[in-house]
């Protein structure tokens, strides 16, 4: 077991706290280099998208995980990035040029909501930014002369420093992961910065905040501003993976999947974005699997057990059925929804600080260590 | 003029819907603050329990009607037992989420229970219109309007006359005082579910003339409902019904007289607009605690 002797603020702010971390990620980084040459291109088109959810994950985790700031209308901002995106690129303006820009114009949109919502707290903020993000999602239905309306409008191919990047190439997977890790790394200066600090400040107490001197407002704008522009940046390779962007795709379904992304990864630190994200996007290629493969499964065990081969049959078609239900996804997301709250409320990044917890203090460890401690007087109303 | 009394008709009896559901949450919040997110899709689901017990089972309209109720609030019992009660007094968001989850998995259950079309119940009200001069008024639109009304002013009576009622306010203040104070407080937020199951049921039976129920018919009147509710005062009873009936008529009165599109985000429009003049809503106790 490993001991880290603190003796300076330095050694506490540590990107790497240790020479393992060295050793983890940079097997990380290693094995998602070389990710392109060793999976199937369904698989890596998988990936692009755990990286883009991801990235979206960060930004939302700025905001709710670290400053406390529900919101349901990230999908906006995401269409915000995708559609200024798509627009530029009418006028050839250069791949950098409308990244930033398109990352510019979110920004200063989520501080243009940030502002209206230092007033909210709770349960009204998340059904203003729901309320947001409604009309945001109408608006683009609506202006066609910007949006093309409900008809949507095509992306064309990335060109970057005069080289065409296909939406399924290597390149522009090794562009969303550049993407995501310089966002992840920012954003873990960001928070040990004397501004992260002020965020989680603010999430855990805005009165002890206020009168430590931080000034609860102006972080609040900012928390808003650096999120909606980090999703704006994803929604400018969203748009390029998808090429081709409709209003129907930014609905509120988006933004709780958003949510969920980040819930059931773990809202404390910056590895549940990623865990969350990869639950998510992989959840469709296992329902896939689950449809395809399922039936046969269980007709087979049915079989083992000395189920007729007409029994078997049976089931293999009523299990077929019952797997291609049409609902069957919204099902298993609510499913798992309500059982990460219930059960794993810190999310998968909790459950692996549990296991490896467990490892090193075997036999110590005690399930109190991680028991969230409930609190039944205070009223969020009269905060 | 005529157009405008006709729209203003019809904008009460959908705000009406509106301010059903809009009880719903406001129940549920006196109660536990908890807001639930499942509203919606909880009158989706009486909708469906009402169209199984009248439609496809042939009972008598009254017969369903309570059948449904009663049902649904042994639902709203069982939901609040599995989701709900193992998660109070954590915070708000988590709440919020599961019962986000819970919508969600009721959406597709209902799918795939009753399929995505739309289903019709008949009703004693949906053939008849009453005539005013020469006003046209259909009775499934006048009797969401006085079901609402009789709904709101038993709920209030409720709320603030009887032992119970004051019991879920105090426990709503504070939970762990009222648990010392010999109220039974777990009951109670079980009770209060029960009850804002069966008046979404209500909701949900009396619509079923005007929009049909289908399984997304929570959602998106239970999002309408939000601006209702906020409008009212989050934790008002009246405020409820008077926020659900303003929401109901200018969504219809937009419908009408603006250009397309207006008629969606107008409530969201109001919404956003009260929650930055006048947060606490108009009938809302918000108190801001000053630092």
């Amino acid at each position: 077991m490993r001991f880290l002797f603190k003796t300076d603020y330095e050694d506490d702010i540590k990107l790497f706290p240790h020479s393992g971390y060295f050793v983890s990620y940079g097997i990380l980084i290693a094995l998602l280099l070389i990710a392109p040459y060793m999976l199937s291109s369904y698989l890596m088109s998988q990936l692009v998208f755990v990286c883009i959810y991801a990235t979206v994950g960060v930004a939302l985790l700025i905001l709710t995980g670290f400053t406390g700031q529900a919101s349901l209308g990230h999908a906006a901002f995401l269409a915000i990035g995708a559609y200024t995106a798509a627009y530029l690129q009418k006028y050839n303006v250069p791949f950098p040029v409308y990244f930033l820009a398109a990352g510019g114009l979110t920004g200063i949109i989520g501080a243009m909501v940030g502002f209206p919502a230092l007033r909210l707290t709770g349960i009204y903020l998340v059904i203003a930014t729901i309320s947001f993000a409604l009309i945001v999602e109408e608006i683009l239905a609506r202006w066609e002369s910007v949006t093309n309306g409900n008809e949507g409008m095509r992306v064309k191919t990335l060109s970057l420093l005069g080289v065409t990047v296909p939406r399924d190439s290597p390149t522009f997977y090794y562009l969303c992961l550049a993407v995501l890790v310089l966002t992840i790394v920012g954003t873990l200066n960001l928070l040990r910065s004397p501004t992260g600090r002020a965020f989680v400040a603010i999430r855990d107490s805005e009165t002890a905040a206020r009168s430590m001197g931080v000034n609860v407002a102006l972080y609040k704008v900012k928390s808003f501003a650096i999120s909606a522009a980090i999703t704006g940046f994803a929604g400018v390779l969203f748009a390029h993976k998808l090429s081709f962007i409709s209003p129907e795709m930014f609905t509120l379904q988006l933004s709780i999947e958003f949510i969920i992304v980040i819930l059931i990864g773990g809202t404390f630190s910056l590895h549940g974005a990623v865990l969350g994200a990869i639950f998510i996007v992989m959840i469709d290629p296992f329902l896939t699997y689950l449809k395809d493969d399922m039936p046969g499964i269980i007709a087979g065990i049915a079989a083992t057990f000395g189920a007729g081969p007409a029994t078997a049959g049976n089931i293999q078609s009523k299990v077929a059925a019952f797997a291609s239900l049409n609902g069957l996804k919204g099902a298993i997301y609510g499913i798992i929804i309500v059982l990460f709250v219930l059960f794993e409320p810190l999310g998968l990044y909790g459950r692996w600080l549990k296991i490896k917890l467990f490892f090193q203090l075997f036999p110590l460890y005690k399930r109190a260590t991680f028991k969230r401690q409930k609190i039944y007087v205070k009223s969020e109303r009269n905060r | 003029m005529l157009d405008f009394v006709q729209q203003l008709v019809s904008g009460v009896a959908l705000g009406c819907v509106y301010g059903l559901i809009a009880l719903g949450f406001v129940l549920v919040y006196k109660a536990t603050e908890v807001v639930n997110f499942a509203q919606g899709d909880l009158m989706m689901l009486g909708g469906f329990f009402a169209f199984t017990f009248i439609g496809m089972m042939g009972l008598n309209y009254w017969v369903g009607f309570a059948g449904a109720v009663a049902a649904m609030a042994l639902f709203g019992m069982l939901a609040e037992r599995v989701v709900v009660r193992p998660i109070l007094g954590y915070p708000q968001f988590s709440i919020i989420m599961a019962t986000i989850g819970l919508g969600y998995f009721l959406r597709s259950i209902a799918g795939m229970i009753w399929g995505t079309d739309d289903l019709k119940i008949e009703t004693p009200f949906s053939q008849g219109v009453l005539r005013i001069g020469s006003l046209v008024l259909a009775y499934d639109k006048l009797s969401v309007i006085a079901a609402t009304m009789i709904l709101c002013t038993l709920l209030y009576l409720f709320f603030n006359k009887t032992t119970l009622g004051t019991a879920m306010r105090a426990s709503s203040e504070n939970m762990l005082a009222a648990y010392y104070m010999g109220i039974p407080v777990k009951r109670v937020v079980s009770i209060v579910w029960a009850i804002s199951a069966a008046v979404a049921t209500a909701a949900g039976v009396l619509l079923a003339p005007i929009t049909f129920i289908h399984s997304n018919v929570g959602l998106v009147l239970g999002l309408k409902a939000f601006p209702a509710a906020v409008l009212g005062g989050f934790g008002s009873i009246p405020g409820a019904v008077v926020g659900g009936v303003l929401i109901g008529v200018i969504e219809s009165m937009a419908g009408f007289y603006l250009a397309e599109g207006w008629k969606d985000v107008a409530p969201y429009i109001v919404l956003l607009a009260v929650l930055l003049l006048k947060p606490e809503g108009l009938f809302g106790l918000h108190v801001r605690k000053k630092v």
